[in-house]
């Protein structure tokens, strides 16, 4: 036998071993999530992208041909309109939960955990209801000969009942209700964090207490407001449910516009081309977020 | 002069702050609260209050189609959960003990579902069912959970794995198991409570998930969630706030049961512990 073939056989019999011992296991345990990834999220997104540069034909299918018509039809001033107004009241939400949750992060994360973790377990409770029961509530609350009308006409504040529903603003209400524990949670976790040494540091130095909560406070609690803003805009951005139940199809958003492109109107491609839009959109949020906060910062999510 | 003034100040502060802790709690349960009281309310029609009755949670349980789509939702959360807690946890594993070519574009597809718009996920599951022709329906309304549920699991898992002593499966392996006997007789067991907690997540998505559920539901099959959105527009029965009423009682009461035995355990493991020393 000569030294190269034994050496040869040898290869064959590592590589088999090797493959005994790392290809297998490494199959059966990293496979399905592989498969799961690859055929549930990437390729379903690819083929979003793909028909977006598509045509509708006649019968609500697609038609192979390459087109920018679906973006072009965005730029229409009704669609625009849409967008603008999801943008605009997705913001309004974002700031409102921020300045509603931080204050209130704020109060949680100086109690003793025990406490803490309490309140914390009273914020994700109504999260554990469903949306759309707590929803309809706000809608019945807001009704023209509702409870809440009733009590304003009662205690002599209005003459009429108020056009509560229908509105941009009890759309808002409603995001905010059902946005404001994410916002909490990642506040909570990054004020809980802070060094309260930096505080007494700032103040020591005669920093006055609004000056410390400005220079000192915010900043070193900037990953988890920047968690907070992507925890709840992102959503708001796409939510449809929120404007259906209290907006009562007055108030579109791109979230309901999209949907119908999907399982109403059945005009796929330009569906596909507005929920590009929408990712673009979240992109860009998320390369503002990775800027700001590091990336393996991950834990605030 | 000046301490008692600084002490009065504090108190104020104190006060204004325990109010306004009290008013952001009242917001976030006013609506639940008005859906408890009106799940008593003897009037068909909810806008005010016409005097107490039970009658909507008899009606709950004698004739109603709503308790079907709470079940189909059970069934749904409990298979998406099984399904996203055994791929996310293997997954988990595997993605950190071997090295494959695809592993980085598997590793940043995870983020994927967590950051994107869920319509845009509910709608790019929708293209993959129609060009599979996958019926809509109970299995699409479970796979498109299981997409969603599995990044939350392997995250969670990885932060336990990532506090793990590894040397602990090496010294398994050198005394003689092999892969699978050490998976599932020593990194198994450790991940325990990474399992339970990523379960917990995965049930409470799966079970409160609105706009995926919506896309892949079809005309037939519908859960809990998407029923009532679509009973929203034309008014809800008061025996929908019966049944959330009662499920609301329900998860109150597996919090309490959930801390007093885990109170229980914990002082029971304490004396055990102690009674070594």
């Amino acid at each position: 036998m000569n030294p190269s073939e034994s050496q040869g056989e040898k290869n064959t019999l590592a590589k088999t071993r090797n493959l005994k011992r790392n290809t297998l296991p490494a199959l059966t345990m990293a496979g399905p999530v592989t498969f799961w990834m690859l055929v549930f999220v990437l390729l379903p997104l690819l083929y979003v992208v793909f028909i977006s540069f598509m045509r509708r034909d006649a019968f609500g299918g697609i038609d192979y041909h390459v087109t920018l018509s679906n973006y072009v039809e965005i730029l229409q001033p009704v669609y625009l309109k849409v967008i603008w107004k999801s943008i605009k009241l997705a913001l309004l939400t974002t700031v409102i939960c921020i300045l509603i949750g931080y204050p209130l992060a704020y109060y949680i994360a100086r109690k003793p955990s025990k406490l803490a973790a309490k309140l914390l377990m009273l914020v994700m409770i109504p999260f554990w209801t469903n949306t759309l029961v707590r929803l309809y509530s706000i809608n019945l609350m807001g009704q023209p000969n509702g409870f809440l009308n009733q009590f304003l006409l009662r205690a002599g504040l209005i003459s009429k009942p108020l056009d509560i529903l229908y509105s941009d603003g009890i759309v808002v209400v409603g995001l905010l209700i059902s946005m404001l524990p994410f916002a909490i949670l990642p506040l909570y976790a990054s004020i809980e964090k802070l060094d309260k040494s930096y505080l007494e540091a700032s103040s020591d130095l005669g920093a006055r207490p609004a000056i410390t909560f400005l220079r000192v406070t915010i900043p070193l609690t900037l990953p988890g407001i920047v968690a907070a803003v992507m925890l709840v805009f992102i959503p708001s951005l796409g939510m449809y449910y929120v404007p259906e139940a209290l907006g009562g199809g007055k108030v579109m958003l791109i979230g309901s516009l999209i949907r119908n492109q999907f399982l109403v109107t059945k005009n796929w491609p330009f569906g596909a081309s507005l929920s590009i839009l929408l990712l673009l959109i979240t992109l860009i949020m998320l390369w503002l977020y990775t800027r700001i906060a590091k990336l393996d910062d991950m834990e605030v999510f | 002069m000046a301490s008692r003034k600084r002490k009065q100040k504090r108190m104020l502060f104190k006060s204004l702050s325990n109010l306004y802790a009290v008013l952001v709690y009242g917001f976030l349960y006013a609506p639940i609260a008005v859906m408890m009281v009106f799940s008593f309310n003897d009037q068909k029609v909810n806008y005010y209050w016409n005097g107490f009755t039970l009658k909507w949670y008899v009606k709950l349980f004698t004739d109603s189609s709503i308790v079907e789509y709470l079940w189909n939702s059970l069934f749904i959360a409990g298979m998406a959960t099984l399904g996203s807690v055994v791929i996310g946890t293997i997954g988990a594993v595997g993605l950190i003990r071997f090295e494959f070519r695809l592993k980085k574009l598997v590793n940043h597809s995870l983020y994927i579902p967590i950051v994107i718009p869920e319509i845009v996920l509910g709608l790019s599951l929708l293209l993959l069912f129609e060009v599979i022709r996958l019926p809509l329906g109970f299995t699409a309304i479970i796979l498109s959970h299981i997409t969603f549920c599995v990044p939350f699991v392997i995250i969670i898992m990885r932060g336990r794995l990532s506090g793990m002593d590894l040397s602990v499966e090496e010294a398994s392996m050198d005394l003689g198991a092999n892969r699978m006997v050490t998976f599932f007789r020593v990194t198994l067991p450790m991940l325990v409570p990474g399992i339970m907690s990523g379960a917990f997540m995965s049930f409470t998505l799966s079970i409160d998930d609105v706009i995926i559920s919506n896309f892949v539901s079809g005309p037939y099959s519908t859960t809990f969630p998407v029923k009532i959105l679509s009973l929203v527009k034309t008014g809800l029965s008061p025996e929908v706030n019966a049944l959330t009423t009662i499920m609301i009682a329900v998860i109150l009461l597996g919090l309490l049961i959930n801390s007093t035995v885990q109170a229980f355990i914990r002082k029971r493991f304490l004396t055990h512990i102690k009674s070594y020393f």
